[in-house]
């Protein structure tokens, strides 16, 4: 099996969004779900010397989706076996019929990814645009980014291309084998770190 | 940082649990059947066309609709081609990714209507076209016996741009002797007015050529925000980051996308004072001896006194004068001097002074923000000061310290038009002015040009597309008293494709068809080093009883016996034909035919030169090409903007100086009114909307909310806490709005997005929960260009 997977150029990445919605617009989804998110991840602080503000702020965003996981917890815990993963590209899948929408998956997932679709009931998630990948192309996400700070592709490829971190803060450190390489934004700061938050909770579906 | 921020982990239990109840399920939305989820194959009789986003955020973007049965079902952007740079791909940012919800919106407005409540009730009943037009005509031919064309005015608007649609208005107009002119805009009105006394013109380099800098020093500027999109100068800036030198400073009191995703270092400054920060950047340099003497004298008047006009020399009247404290109020404008005013340290602006005076070439820019001021236009001006200082102007990896700039086509499309009858114009801002006391508006008082005086007010408005009668306009409670009085402007006549807050200030309320639902044309700006073109055909046909603005004049001026004069016989694909033919391919002999454009959607061409370099002939050659000023070189003394303004009646703090230096601000934060509102309000351009369009799509508000930005200390000392609904208020109005609470903006700064659509009960008690800053901005205008200083505020904000 190859395993795909997606990179992210996060110096490259200015939290626009264009993810997010072209993969609402391709998948027609409502605004409560999401499929990939922007989370923005901000901390320091402020004083006051001498009359005059100092501070020691930063702050950046990261794209993330379903990171496809070779070891994909969700799936583990299903008591349904509702999720599989695909033999061709590692693509994680939701059957609607099976699902029970009991959320193990979601309680289990690291990365907050599955979601409820009220309309199937059942959970739903990325599923790389395989309808796309099969035309040739490349996921709605990787294609839409103004800033060209997605790449997808045989994972190990991408990490031979781009080296093999896999987690930054807000993420936590990897435990699932996520398929995902990333090249830290500016002010990036490694998983685990306390620094910040992530300061845009209302803006996540 | 607050612990009232609370932490999102990514552990289980997330804050979104409770969320998926209340999904509505994909397929729900109006029209949006979906071909593209996850295993649906695509329908046989899918067609894919081109067109365009341009809702004036200054970037332009391609899109590719997927129709089936005459609807549009999801929306590609540019995936064609190699994607390198210089042949990168035009690509939409979220607005125009999201633009299928807009047309599929079940609000949209379908069929025409005639107002029957009070104006700005939003009350209309749906009549039929003839008797829109009836109408129409009926009240324009009373309104202009009556009046004249001078009492005509069509309105500020930009929700529209392409090349081939809007401009047929003016053309009608014309056909009937014009309408009021008016000059500026809500976008640039004091940058465009300032910097001609400067320059002889408002000019900068492409942004992509910060490629040549070795430092980049920006204020206010955030195109990372204003213009996301891929083609734009978000893109070339990363691309000029990525692959050239440059150190990117960037001065906000935000700390904006740009800052986050760009910046080496963020300087945070109240807003309204950079231009005292360039006072005391320009103290160092002139102090250091950093300053490039051989450009000051070959390429400026003013610097010092012997640069000074013979007349003016030995009056301590030049720029040095005012620097060094030897002339004027007699005050070394020292980094001590700055440091309060502007909120930055001493030694920070000593460093910045060192490092924009020894980095050769520094690119100096500035975004639309600090001059969108009560004191834009010096600000614009002063920020101008430090390229021209260190002789970084006309040279590439420099620039001249206006907005990003970039290389452009031949042709800037518009509808060929009859000269307008009317001389007289005013600021584009002032329109309310024009109708409560527009008989009694001067050149004088009111920077009424063309004509000494206005004779008559407005009495008529065509508004198409634009949304400034209210939401975008300053001091929206004071707009409602001048347009609900009936007695005032007579007439009101309104095209969109929503229900505006503007459009319920119309007496005929029109659906239009959006530009990409009808032919149309656009043409790049902002655009680094490659401009280009983006053609398409309408995508669907027009449903409901939507129509073009084209054919609703052309009926209109049926009625007025001058439909041969305005159509000249041709549809809107013959005028889309006939503007491309005439306007594009005269000047670029490389340019597809327009069979060849509309097959292909767009059309692409690199900068000749490389990189676009403003005011480049004349640094290489200035007795050649002198520039448009009296004296043909960079007047840092201005006498002929004094002149200009010698017999002007200012307001009180107004004050319009010959040279490029710091003014205080009329409710700038030392004005005695901060005692009683003590923060400062700037409205920055956010993600979700370009102004106020796309403002009621759900999924763009949903992901990028309407919030108040507040630094955790100003929230606790006011007991508030993250995503708490508060009262924004001053004078003017209330706002309600959720607080983000966020270490990303100054102390005594708020920020909330301009043109989140105001949503207030104007019979009642007028309380905008809609979020709209305009809410709370003035409609009095700045010293010289009379324009719109938005970002002028003070506020104070409470638990709601």
């Amino acid at each position: 099996m190859t395993q795909y997977g997606f990179y992210f150029n996060g110096p490259r990445c200015t939290g626009c969004k264009t993810c997010s919605m072209a993969c609402k617009d391709k998948n027609d989804l409502p605004p409560e779900i999401g499929f990939r998110n922007v989370y923005e991840y901000t901390g320091g602080t402020w004083s006051n010397e001498g009359g005059l503000w100092k501070n020691d702020v930063f702050s950046y965003y990261v794209s993330l989706s379903c990171n496809h996981c070779a070891s994909p917890v969700c799936m583990e815990v299903c008591p349904q076996g509702a999720i599989s993963k695909s033999e061709e590209t590692g693509a994680m899948s939701v059957d609607p019929e099976k699902c029970i929408h009991c959320e193990s998956c979601l309680k289990a997932c690291p990365y907050d990814v599955p979601r409820y679709d009220e309309a199937i009931d059942a959970m739903v998630r990325c599923d790389m645009c395989a309808d796309l990948i099969a035309q040739g192309k490349q996921p709605v996400c990787v294609e839409a980014c103004p800033l060209r700070a997605l790449e997808f592709g045989d994972i190990e490829e991408l990490k031979a291309k781009y080296g093999d971190v896999s987690a930054i803060a807000p993420m936590p450190e990897p435990t699932t084998e996520p398929s995902i390489v990333i090249t830290a934004p500016i002010n990036g700061k490694p998983a685990g770190d306390t620094a910040g938050i992530v300061a845009n909770e209302r803006e996540i579906s | 940082m607050s612990k009232s921020v609370s932490r999102r982990t990514f552990v289980k239990g997330s804050a979104l649990a409770g969320l998926g109840a209340a999904a509505v399920g994909s397929g729900a939305l109006f029209g949006c059947s979906s071909e593209g989820g996850t295993d649906t194959p695509a329908p046989a009789e899918e067609k894919v066309c081109w067109g365009h986003c341009d809702v004036n955020c200054e970037t332009r973007c391609a899109l590719q609709f997927h129709v089936v049965d005459d609807e549009v079902v999801w929306v590609e952007s540019d995936n064609t081609g190699s994607d390198v740079y210089g042949d990168h791909q035009l690509r939409a940012c979220q607005r125009g990714r999201s633009i299928r919800r807009w047309i599929n919106h079940p609000d949209r407005l379908s069929y025409p209507m005639k107002r029957v409540g009070k104006r700005g009730s939003g009350e209309f009943e749906q009549i039929t076209w003839e008797e829109a037009i009836d109408t129409i005509v009926e009240n324009y031919k009373r309104i202009l016996d009556q009046y004249g064309p001078a009492a005509i005015y069509s309105q500020y608007a930009s929700g529209v741009n392409s090349g081939n649609i809007g401009g047929f208005l003016s053309r009608f107009l014309n056909l009937n002797g014009g309408r009021l002119n008016r000059y500026g805009s809500y976008s640039s009105a004091q940058i465009s007015n300032a910097l001609p006394w400067l320059y002889g013109t408002r000019a900068a380099n492409g942004n992509s050529d910060i490629i040549n800098s070795k430092l980049v020093v920006m204020f206010g500027e955030n195109s990372c925000e204003t213009k996301q999109a891929g083609a734009g100068p978000t893109y070339h800036l990363m691309h000029a980051l990525e692959n050239g030198e440059a150190k990117c400073i960037i001065i906000d009191p935000r700390y904006s996308d740009s800052v986050a995703s760009r910046a080496d270092q963020w300087i945070p400054i109240r807003p309204g004072t950079d231009a005292a920060l360039v006072d005391a950047l320009a103290y160092v340099l002139i102090t250091e001896d950093l300053v490039d003497h051989d450009f000051l004298a070959k390429y400026c008047i003013g610097y010092d006194d012997e640069q000074m006009p013979e007349e003016l020399k030995g009056q301590g009247k030049s720029y040095c004068d005012y620097i060094l404290g030897t002339g004027y109020d007699m005050t070394p404008k020292t980094p001590e001097w700055a440091s309060p005013i502007t909120g930055i340290a001493t030694q920070v602006i000593i460093d910045l002074a060192r490092e924009i005076g020894t980095a050769k070439p520094c690119a100096i820019y500035q975004g639309k923000g600090p001059q969108r001021h009560h004191n834009g236009e010096q600000t614009a001006r002063a920020i101008c000061m430090l390229p021209v200082l260190t002789g970084n102007v006309g040279i590439n990896g420099g620039n001249t310290g206006s907005d990003l700039d970039g290389y452009y086509m031949p042709a800037w499309f518009g509808v060929p038009s009859e000269d307008n009858g009317v001389a007289a114009s005013i600021s584009c801002f002032t329109w309310t002015d024009a109708i409560e006391r527009g008989a009694e508006m001067t050149r004088t008082k009111d920077g009424v040009r063309g004509v000494e005086k206005l004779e008559v007010p407005i009495k008529f408005i065509w508004n198409y597309a634009g949304n400034t009668m209210t939401n975008q306009h300053g001091d929206i409670n004071h707009a409602h008293e001048v347009l609900s009085d009936e007695s005032l402007c007579e007439f009101i006549v309104l095209w969109d494709t929503f229900m505006t807050d503007s459009a319920k200030y119309a007496d005929i309320l029109l659906p239009d068809l959006m530009p990409v639902e009808q032919p149309n044309i656009i043409q790049s700006e902002y655009a680094g080093n490659m401009a280009y073109y983006i053609i398409g055909d309408a995508v669907t046909s027009p449903k409901f009883e939507r129509r073009t603005l084209y054919s609703v004049l052309t009926d209109i001026a049926d009625k007025m016996g001058q439909k041969e004069a305005f159509t000249e016989g041709r549809d809107e694909m013959a005028w889309l034909q006939y503007i491309y033919e005439t306007q594009a391919l005269p000047d670029d002999p490389d340019a597809p035919t327009f069979e060849e454009i509309m097959a292909k959607g767009f059309y692409k061409k690199n900068c000749p030169e490389g990189e676009h370099v403003a005011l480049k002939a004349f640094r290489d050659d200035p007795e050649a090409n002198p520039l448009n000023t009296p004296s043909g070189k960079i007047e840092i003394y201005s006498q002929a903007l004094m002149d200009t303004v010698a017999d002007w009646e200012l307001a009180e703090g107004d004050l319009i100086h010959p040279l490029p230096v710091y003014c205080p601000e009329v409710e700038g934060y030392a004005d005695p009114l901060a005692e009683t509102y003590p923060l400062q309000l700037i409205g920055y351009h956010t993600k979700a909307r370009t102004h106020s369009s796309y403002g009621c799509i759900e999924v763009l508000k949903q992901a990028n909310p309407q919030e108040l930005w507040m630094n955790p200390i100003d929230a606790e000392a006011r007991g508030l806490a993250d995503g708490d609904k508060v009262k924004v208020y001053n004078d003017r109005g209330t706002v309600e709005i959720v607080a983000k609470v966020t270490p990303r903006i100054l102390p005594g700064v708020v920020a909330m997005g301009q043109g989140a659509w105001h949503d207030a009960d104007m019979f009642g008690d007028k309380v905008d929960k809609g979020g709209c800053i305009n809410t709370l901005t003035t409609h009095r205008p700045s010293p010289y260009a009379k324009a719109n200083p938005q970002h002028t505020n003070l506020v104070e904000v409470k638990l709601a």
